[in-house]
């Protein structure tokens, strides 16, 4: 019998084929964050207060649109077309599976991540990261956190026509009032505090520590809380809700 | 190795307050094909969907290969091989790919390139799956339901939208699955179907089963009319359903005889499959015989 890690690991080869075969989800997740990053960059060029925000800002997106977004997508699909239900009836188990999902949208945050932090350093004079330690902390707890939510999140789509729309009207509104195109500081007093209620304001701030001001873990502590505090609320709707198969009707 | 693949007993299902299944009770031996048969909405797919595990029960016992299947014991599901009635796949993988996959999850499978090849689809191990027929895309889901070698297999409707010779070849597949030693448990709503492959068959209806039996058998136990048909002394045709045809046979042939005449057209017919499934299923008989093809629900 194949060990659970084993399966895990077919499947996951198995996604990440499917990813590149895929060319509008392989163009949603690298060329459009990346197209952002360059047009705002020019944009802004010479200002390098605002390269500054901009860099982790779209840093932050990225692991958004890999994760939550990517994932809602994923599973309305997956579940829409009965491959979820296919899927539970064969020996892989359910958490192998899962996993598989999960680190094939994982793999697709941290290979964003590297490329808008290399276009950082070789275009936008960020430079190489400050704390590598902090990066890779609030990379992999924004990741947890916002896939957990994008599966939450799955849970209310009705179906795939949908999907686009009711994701991107989360994406689109918080990626504004989370501080990915300006500093945060400088918004209105509502949106901010909006935004400072919002898990992807508090990844962006450590990812700006990380890769521009160099405050520290510890002076970002409470970022990792308030990431931690969304990310739990959204394993518990995760697992909850969880279906194998799409509504009848 | 005796004790029966599969055991159903009083077994319901409902759905809020709708029951699908109203006490069900039937067994498969190993090594039996074994049909559910059923018009739309029969319960034929909850029932089915119980033993694979995918829903639970809402009472009764139920035993596949000596498990509970709602308890989706890892050791029950490398044994069993399901085709869904509507099963998904990802759209950018190819035929061999997904088998090859699909034989990886199985500690013993069978070899892949023959089971592309029972499958029909030799020619289509390049094509991705998005690209393929219904009838291919059917045939490809039974390729994936065998690759593990399982012990038993549920088919749901597995020839539905398949053009005749297409249904042929699958009938084929699936005795060839009994020639194996398999059990293969599967619904349709095509009584030929029913005929040609099941041992056995149970005839569902609004949650309950109707009759059950050899084909041949349900004919003669469930429907014990014979009908008879002869051409009478004005030429009109005439027709009537008795019991036992013994006494109006002799009766026709004996006037007959009397006369010097014989009796033209005389026909004597058991009831078959289809009339038993009819008679059966007088409710369901409007769209069933109005449309032999039901539509899927």
């Amino acid at each position: 019998m194949p060990s659970t890690a084993v399966l895990a690991w077919h499947q996951y080869r198995l996604e990440r084929r499917m990813f590149w075969r895929n060319p509008s989800a392989a163009f949603f997740n690298f060329v459009l964050p990346l197209l952002f990053l360059f047009l705002i960059g020019a944009i802004v060029s010479g200002d390098q207060d605002q390269l500054d925000v901009i860099v982790p800002g779209i840093a932050g997106m990225s692991v958004l649109s890999t994760t939550f977004s990517a994932l809602a997508m994923n599973l309305t699909f997956l579940r829409e077309q009965g491959v979820l239900k296919r899927m539970r009836g064969t020996p892989l188990p359910s958490g192998a599976y899962l996993s598989a999902l999960a680190a094939n949208a994982v793999t697709n945050a941290a290979i964003q991540v590297v490329i808008v932090v290399v276009a950082g350093r070789v275009f936008f004079g960020t430079g190489w990261p400050e704390d590598y330690l902090e990066l890779v902390v609030f990379v992999a707890a924004g990741v947890a956190c916002l896939a957990a939510l994008g599966v939450a999140y799955s849970h209310l789509i009705p179906n795939f026509d949908s999907a686009p729309a009711f994701v991107n009207v989360v994406f689109l509104p918080v990626i504004f009032v989370s501080g990915v195109f300006f500093d945060a500081e400088n918004a209105p007093a509502f949106l901010r505090d909006i935004g400072r209620a919002l898990p992807l304001t508090h990844v962006i701030d450590g990812l700006s520590g990380a890769l521009v001001t160099g405050a520290s873990l510890a002076d970002n502590a409470g970022s990792l809380g308030v990431i931690a505090l969304w990310g739990i609320g959204g394993a518990v709707l995760a697992v909850r809700g969880f279906s194998w198969e799409a509504r009848r009707g | 190795m005796s004790s029966p693949a599969i055991e159903v007993c009083d077994l319901h299902k409902s759905y809020g307050t709708h029951d699908a299944v109203r006490g069900i009770d039937f067994s498969v031996a190993r090594g039996e094909v074994f049909g559910l048969l059923g018009p739309n909405g029969a319960g034929k797919t909850t029932t089915v969907e119980i033993l694979e595990g995918y829903r639970e029960r809402t009472r009764g016992e139920v035993s596949v290969l000596g498990f509970d299947p709602g308890e989706r014991p890892a050791e029950l599901r490398v044994r069993v091989g399901i085709v869904l009635q509507a099963g998904g796949m990802y759209r950018f993988i190819t035929v061999r790919e997904a088998v090859a996959h699909w034989a990886r999850l199985y500690p013993h499978p069978r070899d892949v390139e023959e089971v592309i090849a029972v499958a029909g689809l030799q020619d289509k191990a390049e094509t991705r799956v998005r690209t393929l027929s219904g009838g291919q895309a059917r045939r490809l889901d039974l390729a994936l339901a065998l690759v593990g070698d399982p012990e038993l297999i549920f088919l749901d409707e597995p020839t539905t939208g398949f053009d005749p010779a297409a249904r042929r070849a699958a009938w084929e597949t699936i005795r060839s699955l009994r020639d194996l030693g398999k059990t293969v448990l599967l619904t349709t709503h095509y009584l030929d179907e029913a005929q040609e492959l099941c041992d056995r068959v149970a005839i569902i209806k609004a949650g309950r089963i109707l009759a059950i039996g050899r084909p041949q058998e349900l004919g003669v136990g469930a429907a014990t009319r014979v009908r008879v048909s002869w051409r009478d002394e004005e030429g009109r045709l005439q027709e009537r359903e008795v019991e036992d045809p013994t006494a109006l046979v002799h009766e026709l042939t004996s006037a007959a005889v009397a006369r010097g005449a014989s009796v033209t057209e005389l026909t004597v017919v058991r009831p078959s499959l289809e009339d038993v499934y009819l008679e059966l299923t007088a409710d369901a008989a409007a769209s069933v015989t109005a449309d032999p093809v039901p539509a899927r629900a």
